[in-house]
């Protein structure tokens, strides 16, 4: 019952760690399948994470915040479209380059706006995402084990977890079951069939980058009003990075990119209940340990030693129409 | 990547174009200033007071630049090979290790004129070795090198983490860092070379790692267009296939290119760590394996024009630093702004006014741009 209780809880902080990750790595998952490298995810968070943290603290509304982050998240996007799409630059030299004017961005306004180091004020439950309490979930908590998971581990998260989860899905169904995403796919893979067939490859690829805004507004939201109430200094700490570590790992698909954040969020939350104590037979593991595992296993797997993690193959290359 | 674009006469392509995005990178970090309410003009020259003000602001500036001279050499070479180093922040970390062990072990022992050199091969054999698996991964088994060295500088640093707060310690510190390195540890200011030109310094962290940036800077300029190893990286980066068909081997140049980067990255260690601070502490690296980047694509990949963008870098890191000071509004978060726009502008967003650069120059003289041709982009 005590080792079921723990496991519990640090399942129900894997989930909470896990969202940001999947937001952003479900954003990535537009992008790169369509063929535009992006590892400014982690600016585009922080930039949605300040965004939604100063209209909600203005506005004193979480949904007015939500809208503010996901602007702002698809205005960044739209930078590195025009980068890399538009201006064919380096797409890789965008994605750094926006993950600096963010991260310095967000604190120079903040300071200027708030005056509070750098932070926004501190949100009150109004302007926040609150937890949701699923229908009986008190009525069941009695019962034993699934009671207590129903209770502790599926109910009482913010509506934007619930989301994520359904965001797995209708990813899965967009790219996979709808024309925009076989055509999306295609312009990841080939984009000169997809001008070929009359089909504006610029176009595409604006649509895929408008989505990874979209997502990556609400990973950033998250951050901002659900997990925490408000914006802090650099409130990302490379979630970004964690997340386009997991869309390799999950080989660029919609669900097992969910398995990966869960594994890499499973890591954090391990990480964090096992501070300082010792493991059965291995002794005290440090926590640097768990915080590096993620990207150890995502360089193994690049290396091809857990099977191969093929990225599309348009990826990266800016598109010159033949002439 | 093939851009096809029409050759522009040298001075333009290497002066103007860079000039023109460095401007255009400055004004919109301009317009954050406006935004924050404060005056844009009075800003800069607070920035170029505070970093060439007196003796002591230059040599502050001169400082903060030999840090990115090194990583800026090193993102340069690895573009040359067309790779794209950005774990220049995690081999500069390691590279720390390497300059600490030697100190650590013989600061007690021998002078700094006989552990400096022991310091700079440790430096650079750990940078070139924390750059040496991403590159055998991307050589053998294809895994791309942006992904991996980025993941390597995540290693880097909890791997620096857990040595500082662990076995590096000194058992009765509190604080993550290693011991204060003796006398033999520590190498000798320059600041007698700014008093020489009659400025006035009393203390900087300014040092003799200065001088060996410049020379590396020398030295890759003879390495990339002196040599047939050079040649090679240059063949490498331009056209693999050609690379390949000319016989040269790609896992050895993919290889090479990448340690003599992660080594020159590695040796930026030596300015903090051995020139200023005299011991190791945590994240001494604080962004310059990524200034690095932005020195590298203003430099155009060239030493002569990394130097001079690195003085740039140098520059608004001193002067932003006083910055911060006389306008509490701005703190040096600024010059992140400034540091991720010059990024953008010299690097993805450098063809934006070429097109129009273009016209005009044909415009203005024809025969100075020629016919339209194709030409291979780094990275």
């Amino acid at each position: 019952m005590e080792l079921l209780n723990t496991l519990i809880v640090v399942l129900d902080s894997t989930i909470r760690l896990s969202i940001p990750l999947l937001f952003a790595c479900l954003a990535g998952l537009y992008s790169e399948r369509a063929g535009v490298f992006d590892i400014g995810l982690e600016g585009k968070m922080l930039m949605a994470a300040f965004a939604s943290a100063s209209v909600a603290a203005i506005s004193g509304s979480a949904w007015f915040g939500l809208g503010a982050g996901i602007l702002a998240s698809i205005f960044f996007a739209l930078v590195h479209g025009f980068a890399s799409i538009t201006h064919r630059g380096n797409q890789i030299v965008s994605g750094v380059a926006l993950n600096f004017v963010a991260a310095g961005t967000t604190v120079i306004l903040g300071q200027a706006w708030f005056a509070q180091g750098g932070r926004t004020p501190s949100l009150g439950t109004d302007a926040r995402f609150n937890a949701i309490t699923l229908p009986f979930a008190d009525a069941v908590r009695e019962i034993p084990v699934v009671g207590s998971i129903y209770y502790e581990l599926l109910s009482g998260h913010s509506i934007l977890v619930y989301f994520a989860f359904f965001m797995v899905w209708a990813t899965w169904w967009i790219l996979f079951r709808t024309r925009f995403g076989l055509r999306l796919r295609a312009v990841g893979e080939n984009p000169a069939a997809v001008d070929t067939a009359g089909i504006s490859v610029a176009g595409l690829r604006y649509r895929a980058v408008i989505c990874t805004g979209i997502l990556c507004g609400l990973a950033g939201t998250y951050l901002a009003l659900a997990q925490n109430a408000g914006f802090v200094k650099d409130m990302t700490a490379g979630k970004g990075y964690i997340a386009l570590a997991a869309l390799i790992f999950a080989k660029w698909r919609p669900v097992p990119a969910m398995f990966a954040c869960l594994l890499f969020g499973f890591l954090d939350a391990l990480a964090i209940r096992l501070q300082g104590t010792p493991l059965p037979l291995i002794g005290r593991v440090p926590s640097q340990v768990f915080q590096a595992l993620p990207y150890v296993l995502t360089v193994i797997l690049l290396a091809g030693f857990i099977g191969k993690a093929i990225p599309p193959r348009a990826g990266g290359i800016p598109y010159v129409k033949e002439r | 990547m093939s851009v096809p674009f029409a050759k522009l006469p040298a001075w333009a392509d290497y002066g103007l174009i860079p000039l023109i995005n460095l401007v255009v990178a400055f004004a919109v970090a301009g317009l954050v200033v406006l935004l924050v309410g404060e005056s844009p003009f009075r800003a800069a020259a607070i920035m170029v007071e505070g970093a060439f003000g007196s003796g002591r602001n230059i040599a502050y500036t001169l400082y903060y630049s030999t840090s990115f001279i090194f990583t800026g050499l090193a993102v340069a070479v690895a573009f040359h090979g067309g790779l794209f180093n950005i774990g220049g922040e995690g081999q500069a970390y390691i590279g720390g290790l390497g300059v600490a062990l030697v100190c650590l072990a013989f600061d007690s022992i021998l002078p700094w004129w006989l552990t400096f050199p022991l310091a700079v091969l440790g430096a650079a054999a750990i940078g070139a070795g924390w750059a040496f698996v991403p590159a055998y991964l991307q050589a053998k088994r294809g895994s791309h090198i942006v992904i991996t060295t980025i993941m390597f500088n995540f290693i880097a640093a909890s791997l620096m983490v857990y040595l500082l707060v662990g076995p590096l310690k000194p058992g009765n510190s509190m604080a993550p860092q290693t011991r204060n390195f003796l006398e033999g540890g520590q190498l000798p200011k320059l600041n007698w070379l700014i008093e020489l030109f009659g400025g006035t310094v009393r203390s900087s962290p300014f040092n003799l790692s200065f001088l060996l940036a410049l020379l590396c800077a020398f030295l890759v300029w003879v390495l990339i267009w002196r040599t047939r190893l050079g040649y090679e990286i240059r063949t490498q980066g331009h056209s693999p296939k050609a690379a390949r068909y000319a016989g040269i081997g790609e896992t050895r140049i993919i290889l090479t290119t990448m340690m003599i980067s992660g080594a020159l990255a590695g040796m930026m260690a030596l300015n903090p760590v051995m020139g200023d601070q005299g011991r190791l502490q945590l994240d001494f690296v604080t962004g310059a394996g990524f200034v690095g980047i932005a020195a590298a694509l203003m430099g155009r990949s060239h030493p002569a024009g990394i130097v001079p963008a690195a003085l740039l870098f140098g520059m608004l890191y001193q002067g932003g630093a006083e910055l911060a000071f006389e306008m509490p509004a701005i703190s040096r978060d600024m010059i992140v702004i400034i540091q991720g726009l010059v990024i953008l502008f010299a690097g993805a967003l450098e063809n934006m006014f070429r097109p129009s650069i273009q016209t005009l120059f044909a415009s203005v003289s024809p025969r100075a741009v020629g016919v339209a041709k194709s030409r291979g982009g780094e990275a």
